[in-house]
């Protein structure tokens, strides 16, 4: 029991992470047991989906791995694929962002939806979603927090550190929303074959970088033999599990989100084949 | 017809201009230049309470004036901590009088066997200016956490000798106690002198 309190302990505790984290999941449930049959309200599997996302999200970010993360090599590399990959995908798939809407109380919401509709907001995000600055964020944020000298400044610094966090969980949010957004080209979402293309396209830098980490003869992150590891590895091979991860688990999630838009794209078609089955099934449903 | 004859000298006086403002930009926000790395702003202030090898108490604040010169490590360590010292050693010995401004805090991260005692004999080996500090894991993680550092025992083994994983930076500080510089294990004495040297002639 002690070692689970330590282990949940956060190591540099942030009212912000655990805010943002419980005030999604408040708005998440409020919102779906808000909705009503007739509307899009969440069934088991995307509640499921929505809080393992969240709750490793957390996990990452405010318990002991925390501290690992920051004096391993390999384990930060793993938070990131968390913060990343995993989690902002997981999140997104539950597709949560309308029953948290219904979540907020009347005058958050009467406050927040014309922030959200104004056109700087959507001039932002429609810049930001783009397909090519979508990839090009999502593979450039992962390179620039890896380029030695920034990481290394990023490790000693803790505000630098969180800033890095957090940009990688927003982009992940942004980037894998618009790999798994249900809605198809004609509804807002982006077409099904630009997804793919687009994983495609994120995919080969992950792996070449990855590669290029683990295959390393010499220490490329000094920072993890300047402060000190957590506990007494030998710095190679902590860089090549490092690396491992930065190429393999990564390559697998874009294998996994293609699966799941070919199943989009393939129940997108069958609507179209015969749209008076698909509303009689999308009413059951 | 005469659009172009006004225009030339137009552009040449911008960028006449613009070259001046970068020399005094390039100018005033390089005036010193650093052989270890530049961490000046990034970290907080140097504070510590911690015992000294005579067993009085530290704290941070009591080095005020003084260069402080922040290494973790342990006395039984085989390699990294007494090369680092000796470089810093050394380093202080090229700077001769003007040594006198620089304390060298060597903190042990393995306080159960490095006693006062122990301490003592260690550091008094590299220089008057090296002061060796021990605390209980409280304050001495209070410490490592506030420079992003960490450390790691291992397992011991028959004899009950065990390793010990830890940072090997070298933190140095300027006369108010605001980090300034960053040593790795492979930088030389000479940068760490050419470094304290200005350190020291800052005001």
């Amino acid at each position: 029991m002690s070692t689970f309190i330590a282990f949940m302990t956060p190591y540099d505790f942030s009212p912000t992470v655990l805010a943002v984290c419980l005030l999604s999941a408040v708005l998440f449930v409020r919102g779906s047991l808000a909705m009503g049959p007739d509307e899009a309200r969440p069934g088991i599997w995307r509640w499921l989906s929505f809080f393992v996302g969240l709750i490793a999200i957390y996990v990452v970010m405010q318990t002991r791995i925390d501290y690992y993360s920051q004096h391993m090599f390999w384990v930060h590399r793993a938070q990131h694929l968390v913060l990343h990959h995993t989690g902002p995908f997981l999140l997104m798939l539950a597709a949560p962002q309308a029953a948290m809407a219904r979540g907020l109380p009347h005058f958050a919401h009467r406050l927040l939806v014309p922030v959200w509709r104004s056109r700087v907001v959507q001039a932002a995000y429609r810049f930001l979603q783009h397909p090519i600055v979508a990839a090009g964020l999502f593979v450039g944020l992962i390179y620039f927090w890896l380029m030695p000298e920034i990481h290394f400044k990023a490790m000693l610094s803790l505000t630098r550190y969180q800033v890095m966090n957090w940009s990688m969980l927003l982009d992940g949010l942004l980037f894998w929303w618009l790999i798994v957004n249900p809605n198809a080209r004609e509804r807002g979402g982006l077409g099904f074959g630009w997804r793919i293309l687009l994983l495609w396209a994120i995919t080969m830098p992950q792996i070449v970088l990855g590669a290029y980490i683990a295959l390393h003869h010499s220490i490329v992150y000094d920072v993890y033999n300047v402060c000190g590891r957590a506990w007494p590895i030998s710095p190679l091979v902590d860089q090549e599990i490092g690396g491992l991860i930065t190429w393999i688990p990564t390559s697998m999630m874009s294998v996994i989100a293609a699966v799941v838009v070919l199943r989009m794209w393939l129940r997108d078609s069958a609507r179209r084949r015969s749209p008076g089955a698909a509303l009689v099934k999308s009413e059951l449903a | 017809m005469t659009h172009p004859k006004t225009r030339a000298p137009r552009v040449a006086r911008i960028a006449g201009l613009v070259l001046v403002l970068l020399t005094a930009v390039s100018g005033c926000s390089s005036p010193q230049k650093w052989d270890l790395t530049n961490i000046t702003g990034i970290m907080p202030q140097l504070k510590f309470t911690l015992t000294d090898q005579d067993g009085k108490t530290l704290q941070a604040s009591d080095l005020r004036g003084k260069i402080p010169v922040l290494y973790f490590g342990y006395t039984n360590c085989p390699d990294i901590c007494p090369t680092t010292l000796a470089t810093l050693a050394q380093a202080l010995r090229k700077l001769g009088a003007e040594a006198n401004a620089v304390r060298i805090l060597f903190v042990s991260v393995d306080p159960a066997r490095d006693t006062t005692a122990v301490l003592k004999s260690y550091v008094q080996a590299f220089g008057p200016q090296f002061i060796g500090l021990r605390g209980d894991q409280k304050e001495l993680r209070y410490l490592t956490k506030r420079y992003r550092v960490t450390y790691g025992l291992g397992k011991a083994d028959a004899h009950g000798n065990y390793e010990v994983s830890h940072s090997s930076a070298v933190f140095v500080f300027d006369r108010k106690g605001d980090v300034r510089l960053l040593g790795r294990g492979t930088d030389p004495a000479k940068s760490y002198t050419h470094d304290l040297k200005q350190l020291i002639n800052d005001n």
